[in-house]
């Protein structure tokens, strides 16, 4: 489970971060090549079925032909060109749905992080294994769902008529009419509803770590609840919320799913292109330019996080 | 009056509570849909709208052609994974949590990216690197995939125990006059254990539910995601659901059944 919430710093802070600190020999000292026969076959894997495929597709984005007669390298750089200007509208809407969807697990996701960490008592490890246990039905099959909870005039549509919260939306433009399924609102609904777990779990493991007699100093000098959570418990979540955020929006960025079984072609994202530009349309340069910005634009992010908190907290 | 106020009182002390059922009620909400439309009987192709109870679809889960075929190549991709993955995660684990070695930096970045990319990414370029090598897509394709990307979970499970282990208990070992392998077999690896299992468990669930990787590597192939996805185009079989039912109860006994067994044992222990 620790693993779930990936960026977050090892759940261990009281064992020293470098196992061989000073002082302090490694156990088994005998041959010096040992880490690098452990690591070898891992990192020989990843090398050779991550990394070099990136490169593959670097090289395949600057490359020109066509399937019939192959495909060369030529330095074509127009190709990023034409394809940011054709898919800006793409671009644009990943990054506002997956924003919208990170903001919404935050909101979300931190009273039950709280509540897990807190206020939980006995239940906690039950809610815990709640909150993981819908991974272990097929994602498809519970974003499926999605369509029957917001069909056309099903009850969750037709409250929301009732209180007048879809003129509101519809004016907004994330709905469409008496209409939730196919707009806006129901892509994000989705991936927020997809990536809340990746929010909550390291949300919950920076909360569970703040001791509590902090909270008990907070009210005996006479903080109100809510200064003690401005003052106390949010600054001490923030690697939580960091991780949180980036695990959420990440992912979200390069979804396809949720946009294609939610939405309509109003709602394409980023990651549709890519795959109908992959599997269908087979133009394979262009395919592979548009994933390289992506990519380079969760790098870049990924690099600031690593900056503020450096590489051994990773993984 | 007083009730009102008080009333509003205790609203406000357990607001974060109510918050966070609410919360747990969106994350669960689907799953509840998943069930109780097991036992839908729909008239037309698609299992969106309640019709009228039927437990048909439980009596013949696999009575939709190439539903049990798909479930049958998920399971062995996801197995064949998880024991690639675990063993090459946990060699990989161990390395980062036990020995200074040059390049740390670097490994810990190869090994974190995975976890940082869109699948649509990864996926993509996998695609690319398979298509120049002239690699024919199926079952090999996945299966390198899948432990591609399951790697990295493994490592951070792994990891995370081995850090936390006391390292007196192997001083304690040698001091006995146990080998370099006894010590790892009837120390190292029993205390460990959790870690490695809580990491092969992830990667057969990333395994077994990946679709996106999937979708790009497999060719011809059908897993059962890539089944799911068929039939939202085509028209959804309820016995879709029957599965997604049995494997969420299957999960929750599992976890139950896991904790409950941890909780002996500590209380032996104490």
């Amino acid at each position: 489970m620790t693993a779930l919430t990936g960026a977050p710093p090892s759940p261990t802070p009281a064992t020293p971060p470098t196992p061989a600190a000073p002082g302090k020999k490694p156990p088994r000292a005998r041959g010096r090549l040992t880490p690098y026969w452990l690591l070898l076959p891992g990192i020989l894997w990843l090398l050779v079925f991550f990394l070099m495929p990136m490169v593959y597709q670097a090289s395949t984005s600057v490359q020109t032909g066509s399937l019939e007669e192959g495909y060369e390298v030529t330095w074509h750089f127009a190709t990023y060109w034409d394809a940011l200007s054709e898919y800006w509208p793409q671009f644009s809407r990943s990054v506002l749905y997956a924003g919208s969807a990170t903001a919404l697990c935050l909101l979300l996701g931190y009273p039950l992080a709280y509540l897990i960490a807190f206020r939980a008592g006995r239940w906690r490890g039950l809610i815990l294994i709640l909150v993981i246990a819908p991974f272990f039905t097929s994602f498809l099959i519970r974003t499926l769902a999605w369509k029957t909870i917001l069909a056309d005039g099903g009850p969750v549509v037709g409250a929301l008529n009732t209180l007048h919260v879809l003129d509101v939306t519809s004016w907004l433009g994330i709905t469409a009419g008496e209409r939730v399924l196919a707009t806006p609102l129901a892509v994000v609904c989705g991936l927020t509803y997809n990536f809340l777990p990746f929010m909550i779990l390291p949300l919950y493991t920076s909360l569970e770590r703040i001791d509590g007699r902090l909270h008990e100093a907070a009210g005996d000098l006479y903080a109100s609840p809510f200064t003690t959570f401005r003052k106390v418990t949010l600054p001490l979540s923030m690697p939580g919320v960091v991780s949180g955020t980036l695990l959420t929006f990440i992912p979200a960025s390069g979804d396809y799913v949720n946009a294609d079984l939610l939405g309509s072609t109003d709602t394409r994202m980023i990651g549709n292109v890519i795959q109908t530009q992959f599997l269908r349309i087979l133009d394979y340069p262009t395919a592979a330019a548009l994933s390289f910005l992506l990519m380079a634009a969760i790098l870049v992010m990924v690099s600031l996080y690593i900056r503020r908190s450096g590489t051994e907290d990773l993984v | 009056m007083s009730f009102a106020t008080s009333f509003v009182r205790r609203l406000r002390r357990h607001l974060v509570v109510l918050a966070g059922l609410l919360t747990l009620g969106y994350l669960l909400l689907p799953n509840v849909i998943v069930t109780v439309f097991s036992f839908n009987d729909p008239k037309g192709r698609f299992n969106y709208e309640w019709q009228g109870f039927s437990a048909d679809a439980w009596r013949d889960p696999c009575g939709v052609s190439g539903l049990c075929d798909s479930l049958a190549v998920s399971l062995q991709i996801a197995a064949w994974a998880t024991l690639g993955a675990t063993v090459l995660g946990t060699m990989t684990a161990f390395a980062l949590a036990r020995y200074r070695f040059r390049a740390r930096g670097a490994v810990n970045s190869l090994i974190f990216l995975p976890m940082a990319m869109p699948e649509a990414v990864m996926a993509a370029s996998l695609l690319t690197l398979f298509l120049n090598l002239g690699a024919e897509l199926g079952f090999w394709t996945i299966l390198i995939a899948h432990i591609m990307f399951c790697l990295s979970f493994v490592v951070v499970a792994v990891k995370a125990r081995v850090l936390s282990m006391d390292p007196r208990l192997e001083e304690a070992a040698r001091d006995l006059y146990a080998g370099p392998l006894q010590t790892f077999r009837r120390v190292t690896l029993p205390i460990t254990a959790p870690g490695i299992a809580a990491g092969a468990l992830l990667a057969f669930a990333l395994s077994f539910d990946d679709f996106i990787i999937t979708n790009f590597t497999a060719g011809s192939t059908v897993t059962f995601p890539m089944f799911v996805w068929g039939s939202a185009q085509r028209g959804t079989p309820v016995q879709i659901n029957v599965v997604g039912t049995a494997m969420f109860a299957v999960a929750v006994l599992f976890v139950l059944a896991g904790t409950a067994v941890a909780n002996r044992r500590r209380k032996q222990q104490a």
